[in-house]
């Protein structure tokens, strides 16, 4: 366990791990005392200070207030390198661009409360997630032009606006996207997966806000306690999990692990022929879980014309959280090009910076945080400051603390299925398996999780939504 | 059962057991079936046969596992048994029964089968096998 590891108080809710043996750099948390007696409980301690061993870490790596064991780097970790460093598909996750996009509706919380069901069951209906249920046949060709073009590629056949292309992170579209570098095997597995939900921790929500922390933001995002909002949580499928695999196994057949201190740090050096391969690999992938987020908004646009006719369904903003991007930071007073790694953590850009929206660049990004299913969930503005302490991160959800095989020993189907209904949250779920493992008692407490983002400064407050509707693939 | 299921926060940790190094792999795939669908019984209707490379036992063990993920994903294909096993230098062949998954009811969240904590060794008459799925 990762009790014998000596941490620093920086602040209330920032810890550091002093440099010591091969680190090259400290480890920074951002936790309160409650936070990191949950992270002492696994390795993630642990492995944030062995992401601070790998070559061309910049500052500090860094964990961050939902962090918990992962392949390698914890989830919900950071790291930056600059040109002498490395790229990690175990900084970036098996799931590349899991991610969340955001909705608000302009349908009235009462209007959807009388359809509620029939509108959950609609949803559920058609939008394809199980296993072996996919929608619509694509061809191999149609995908590799989805892993090129993202979200434009739905927009151009009308599944969408420009307005959509706008408020995605990186307008749904990584450039560096060459299909060459994804595998036969990752395209076979995408290609029955377009325009599908998944399962696991992926689901789509219905929510209403339930407390205004920001009215001037609120407003600004779109959000407003008189209407519903929707959120999609999903990622790139089987293809990005085939895409990590791949490239995991070809850097270590290629650089081997003999000298890192976790086989799963496996890596490539920046601009060696198997970290462009990598990242043009994994801008394939990010682009296919932006277009599926696109699909899938789509699809839900066309449930909610049918059933509020009228209704104005808007994308707020759509936000990755694994992912590597190179990006302009400034570090210590320096200009820098550094590949910044975050896994299971969001993007918390400020104002100013080119990368907002045009319609958010006076106010910061929205900032979009899924509780687990059935609990909280939140939206934040990014702030200059995250720019300076956490390249620009912040967390991207609750976080485990059970384990899936615990859950399944003292959770049954039934209790979650009544503690939501009490709570006032309809379900639509494939399994009963799916549901008990993502019950809400397994993970963090959301609520702490934000509010150490608030007050390390790395992400402010916009409003706190609750789910009224929720379906699990 | 040859196979349990051990703590593990956010991932799925798995042992197999077995009297040989085959059958180890055997209760891997097993193991990897039930974290798929659960308990769900699958109908052997469908069989083949698949064959992985792999440098070494790790290799192998990795890549045939992974195999599952890939036919659940490209072909619709969930495993109910594998039948028979061989192990060779730097390639292994299953024969292997399964279904259409599309017949069943079940949410799949295994994402990737992991190297973290892999073990493959032998413990007193036989052998064991550890390895995480990443969900």
């Amino acid at each position: 366990m990762s009790d014998e590891i000596h941490l620093e108080k920086v602040s209330e809710v920032e810890w550091e791990i002093p440099m010591s043996g091969r680190m090259v750099v400290p480890a920074r948390i951002f936790a309160s005392e409650r936070l990191l007696k949950d992270m002492k409980e696994d390795r993630c301690l642990e492995q944030s200070r062995n992401m601070a061993t790998l070559r061309g870490a910049v500052k500090y790596v860094i964990a961050l207030s939902d962090a918990h064991q992962g392949y390698g780097f914890p989830i919900g970790g950071v790291a930056a390198f600059g040109q002498d460093g490395v790229v990690s598909p175990g900084g970036v996750g098996y799931d590349i661009n899991c991610g969340v996009r955001m909705l608000s509706t302009g349908i009235a919380v009462k209007d959807f409360m009388a359809k509620r069901s029939e509108v959950l069951r609609e949803i559920f209906r058609t939008i394809p997630s199980g296993v072996g249920k996919g929608g619509r046949e694509y061809s191999r060709d149609e995908i590799r032009h989805v892993m090129e073009r993202g979200s434009e590629w739905a927009v151009e056949r009308g599944l969408g606006t420009r307005e959509d292309l706008d408020r995605t992170e990186e307008g749904g579209r990584m450039r560096e996207a060459d299909p060459r570098d994804v595998s036969e095997r990752a395209l076979d597995r995408g290609l029955p997966q377009l325009g599908t939900l998944g399962s696991g921790n992926h689901f789509l929500e219905v929510q209403s806000v339930d407390r205004i922390l920001n009215p001037a933001v609120c407003a600004r995002f779109g959000l407003d306690q008189r209407y519903v909002n929707l959120m999609i949580h999903c990622g790139s499928r089987g293809l990005g999990h085939q895409v990590a695999s791949d490239y995991i196994k070809l850097m270590e057949r290629e650089f081997g692990t003999a000298d890192l201190p976790d086989r799963e740090l496996v890596n490539a050096p920046i601009g060696s022929d198997e970290a462009n391969r990598y990242i043009s690999a994994m801008n394939c992938a990010v682009n296919f879980a932006f277009c599926n987020r696109q699909m899938i908004m789509h699809q839900v646009r066309q449930v909610l014309g049918k059933f509020f006719p009228g209704a104005r369904v808007s994308l707020v903003y759509d936000v990755c959280h694994n992912v590597a991007k190179f990006e302009n930071h400034e570090v210590d007073g320096r200009k820098m090009r550094l590949c910044v790694h975050r896994k299971g953590a969001t993007r918390s850009f400020g104002p100013g910076r080119p990368e907002v929206p045009a319609c958010y660049r006076d106010i910061g990004q929205p900032v979009i945080i899924p509780g687990s299913m059935g609990t909280a969930s939140y939206v934040l503005a990014g702030t200059v400051k995250a720019g300076e302490m956490t390249f620009g991160s912040t967390a991207h959800g609750a976080g485990r603390v059970e384990s899936r095989t615990q859950a399944r020993r003292q959770i049954t189907a039934e209790d979650v299925m009544r503690d939501l209904k009490r709570a006032g949250v309809e379900v639509s779920a494939f399994s009963k398996k799916g549901l008990v493992e993502e019950a809400p008692g397994v993970y963090k407490d959301i609520d702490e999780v934000v509010r150490v983002s608030h007050e390390a400064g790395i992400g402010s407050l916009v409003a706190r939504l609750k789910p009224l509707a929720v379906m699990k693939g | 059962m040859s196979y349990e299921f051990l703590p593990h926060t956010a991932d799925v940790k798995i042992r197999a057991k077995g009297p040989d190094l085959e059958s180890v792999f055997m209760e891997s795939a097993h193991a990897l079936r039930e974290a798929i669908c659960g308990e769900t019984r699958v109908s052997a209707v469908a069989g083949r046969t698949i064959e992985v490379e792999g440098c070494d036992t790790h290799a192998l063990l990795y890549n045939f596992l992974e195999e599952f993920l890939y036919l659940l994903d490209a072909e619709s294909f969930l495993l109910s048994r594998v039948t028979s096993l061989r192990i060779g230098k730097d390639l292994l062949a299953a024969e292997i029964e399964g279904d259409s998954a599309a017949k069943y009811e079940f949410s799949n969240s295994v994402k990737a089968v992991t190297y973290n904590d892999m073990k493959i060794e032998q413990s007193g008459d036989g052998w064991i096998a550890e390895f995480v799925l990443d969900v």
